[in-house]
């Protein structure tokens, strides 16, 4: 008995400075503030699908990989606090336009065009061919090169002519900016990666003679003649710049130049007074739910009924504690395998849990925090009605067993026993459910969602189980009166007669 | 047990709730939102006094969709659907709002979803159902494996799987009617929504199937099927009862307070888990009773 009370009184000190760090890390300058997101904080959800169709099919993971940190370094010269860039592959059931795609999130921005446009409108690189034969071919049966009135990189028969060689601004591995030696104009100074440098060689070496034509975006910007084969893998570009559109060609192409084209095929702009609103609506709704649930449960449960109220405030703690510090795939699955071996033989294996996931809060990377949208609000309070299912279950059950003739210490240890089963199945199946949830969901709202629903059954395991069991030992009445089968009693009826 | 013995009682109350919510399904259907239709949603915001008439901003967006619907919400606020629009476009529909520039406007969302992320969005919500529901069906056959008389364990699956489809239909019914009458969408979040009821029946379901199991092996054969289950549902009865009372009391409150953003999700939520409730104690067990007694006949 005594060893139970402190045990109670350890687990609402714990409880109480889990509660304390929720509370006080929720400064917007704390590391660990709740994460919300785009819905909630107001900002932007680009999608855009990268066209891979000219890729070679080893090429595209790394492609992917390049257009991810190309596209980040410019949100972050946008100056944009906290964006997030992702590239999603092949993911569940896209077809083949949306196979690969781009994701950035740019919080707190609303005007999006500028960012659309920085993000949109960095160039393509591309080298194409043109033979000496067709071009003099071109030359002699068009007018349009001789005459001076019409733009020629403009004229769609002379560039039909241009055939893809396969290197691309992807194999730049460096631009700079470089002056003509006898001209003195500025111009483009390339050099390629290794892959580029052979394939440039390659190129050089067998079209000696013909015309190398380079297009920015689709727009040709000079043609120049292969005079020998370049195998040092340098290159340059030289048109009729100026020094500024030089540089900026060379940012771009240092920081912008796009490994993969891409398309927007979404974009969500959500201002922040919607946000706000579902904010304050959630936490009222939150607070107003968790009462009304309590005064349910002290009047109809009674002492079994407070104690249950205890263990949901831990379980709100906790899960907010959770949505901070973070989580992750691995130890989610490995937190439910403890919580059903505490259910099943030993309540320590929730306290396991417990210690276990402090250990990872330890190691920088492991977790990240959940990021809370507003389904994911509506989760929570929907998980804190669902919450007391186990509890429910199992002082259902403890009322029957007193029923049947036990002492009230043997009737409350048959109610855990007992309800046990159920509230394994019952929690396996929304496990499921939030399982596709997660690897399903179509938008980040969903799996936001999922993430909650998972960690709010988890999270609710372990109260149900192993705290308010600690906590019902703790002051279970130690005699048989009428007054505390009254107490652990529930319903409507007075005291627990033998029903027939 | 008066639930098994009115049963055809509540097997004809669900019939006409699913038949009525198929049909209203097959002539109006169900709205679908932009994230998978695809499509433009905008929430656009005036200062005090200032908004326009509602043709005025739609005179000037029929150019760009002949199809636009223009809402007026709450006070100041117009919401905007049409199709999906490009960037350039985007600048069109500004000088629209803005009356070119004279009016001032907040654009508290905008929303543009291209047709294939819509329609992939669409795949991955039938997938999704489709895939909780198996999973919910092999894990109850697998949970209930060593029960095997006098009803066979999938029959368990089946049965919660009747249950669950009657939970989805009436929801998803009731959306095609107010779809119809007060043009409430159908979207992601609608189809989370479902997923978490299912999720919640089966929870409701599977605790009077794990009562009926246990109530089996003590009994021995000794008693008839039927009165086994009933008397699993009448013990059961009171906690399927309070856990939905919670979860609603939670969900009502969040429907009330929770803002304009889940508002639809937790009135799904609400209609799907009061019907799952009543699913799990009137229609799942009594058609286990009822399955019996056919493969009784059948013998």
């Amino acid at each position: 008995m005594l060893r139970h009370r402190a045990r109670a009184v350890f687990i609402i000190i714990i409880a109480a400075a889990i509660g304390y760090f929720v509370y006080a890390s929720n400064t917007t300058t704390s590391k660990h503030a709740f994460h919300l997101g785009l819905d909630l904080s107001g900002g932007t959800h680009l999608v855009y699908s990268a066209d891979v169709s000219k890729l070679v099919a080893r090429d595209v993971a790394d492609s992917m990989t390049a257009l991810r940190n190309v596209v980040e370094n410019r949100v972050n010269q946008f100056g944009v606090s906290e964006p997030l860039v992702q590239t999603e592959q092949n993911a569940a059931l896209s077809n083949k336009e949306s196979a690969f795609k781009l994701i950035v999130e740019l919080p707190g921005v609303t005007n999006i065009d500028d960012a659309i446009k920085s993000i949109g409108a960095t160039p393509v690189l591309e080298f194409k061919l043109v033979t000496a034969d067709e071009m003099r071919a071109f030359a002699s049966s068009s007018t349009a090169l001789n005459s001076t009135s019409t733009d020629i990189t403009k004229d769609p028969t002379y560039l039909s002519l241009f055939k893809e060689t396969g290197l691309t601004g992807r194999m730049v591995a460096k631009a700079s900016v470089e002056f003509n030696q006898t001209t003195n104009a500025p111009i483009v100074g390339l050099s390629f990666t290794s892959d580029g440098r052979d394939l440039f060689g390659t190129i050089t070496k067998n079209h000696i003679g013909d015309f190398l034509g380079i297009f920015l975006d689709g727009k040709l910007i000079s043609a120049p003649v292969i005079r020998d084969a370049i195998l040092d893998g340098k290159g340059q570009i030289s048109g009729t710049f100026t020094i500024d559109e030089v540089k900026s060609l060379v940012r771009d192409l240092n920081f912008g130049a796009l490994p993969v084209p891409i398309t927007l095929i979404s974009s969500q702009a959500i201002g922040p007074s919607l946000g706000a609103e579902a904010v304050n609506g959630g936490i009222k709704a939150g607070i107003i739910a968790f009462i009304i649930i309590a005064i349910f449960l002290i009047v109809w449960y009674r002492l079994p009924g407070f104690i249950a109220t205890i263990a949901l405030a831990v379980y709100v703690t906790l899960s907010l504690a959770i949505f901070k510090l973070g989580v992750s795939p691995t130890v989610i699955i490995f937190c439910i395998i403890l919580m059903f071996l505490a259910m099943r033989y030993h309540w320590g294996w929730g306290a396991a849990a417990i210690i276990f996931y402090g250990l990872m809060t330890t190691i920088d990377g492991v977790l990240s925090p959940v990021t809370l949208t507003a389904a994911g609000i509506a989760g929570f309070i929907l998980s804190i009605g669902m919450a007391v299912d186990a509890n429910i279950l199992i002082f259902e059950r403890t009322k029957e067993e007193l029923v049947r003739g036990r002492t009230i210490g043997d009737a409350m240890h048959e109610g855990f026993a007992r309800a046990w089963t159920s509230i394994r199945d019952s929690n396996i199946s929304s496990f499921i459910t939030g399982f596709v949830l997660y690897f399903f969901g179509s938008t980040s709202i969903v799996t936001g969602f999922a993430l909650v629903f998972v960690v709010g059954v988890m999270v609710s395991m372990f109260t149900a189980i192993t705290v308010s069991r600690l906590l019902l030992y703790a002051v279970a009445p130690a005699h048989d009166t009428k007054f505390t089968r009254f107490l652990i009693g529930n319903g409507f009826k007075r005291s627990i007669k033998n029903e027939v | 047990m008066f639930v098994i013995k009115y049963r055809k009682l509540f097997y004809t109350i669900s019939s006409i709730l699913v038949v009525a919510s198929v049909a209203s399904f097959i002539v109006w259907g169900l709205k679908t939102g932009i994230d998978f239709s695809g499509g433009a949603l905008i929430d656009v915001a005036y200062d005090a006094g200032t908004r326009p008439e509602v043709s005025v901003i739609t005179r000037g967006l029929v150019a760009i969709d002949p199809a636009v619907s223009v809402r007026l919400s709450g006070a100041e606020d117009f919401i905007i659907r049409m199709k999906d629009i490009s960037q350039t476009e985007k600048v069109a529909v500004m000088n629209v709002l803005s009356l070119d520039g004279s009016a001032s406007t907040t654009i508290k969302a905008f929303d543009s979803i291209g047709p294939v992320l819509g329609a992939e969005a669409l795949r991955k919500a039938y997938v999704s159902i489709l895939l909780v529901l198996l999973g919910i069906v092999f894990f109850i056959t697998f949970a209930f494996r060593k029960v095997s008389e006098p009803v066979s364990s999938w029959k368990y699956g089946l049965t919660a799987v009747i249950a669950l489809a009657h939970d989805v239909i009436i929801p998803a019914g009731v959306f095609s009617i107010l779809g119809h009458f007060a043009g409430y969408e159908v979207d992601t979040l609608f189809v989370t929504a479902l997923l978490v009821v299912l999720g919640f029946s089966v929870h409701d379901t599977i605790v009077v199937f794990d009562r009926v199991r246990e109530n089996l092996k003590n009994s021995g054969n000794m008693k008839p099927f039927s009165d086994v289950v009933g008397e699993s549902i009448s013990q059961t009865f009171v906690r399927s009862i309070n856990t939905s009372m919670t979860t609603l009391l939670a969900l009502v409150i969040l429907y009330i307070f929770g803002g304009s953003s889940t508002a639809h999700f937790s009135l799904v939520l609400i209609i799907g888990i009061a019907v799952g409730t009543y699913s799990s104690i009137f229609i799942g067990s009594p058609l286990l009773v009822t399955l019996q007694k056919w493969s009784k006949k059948g013998k």
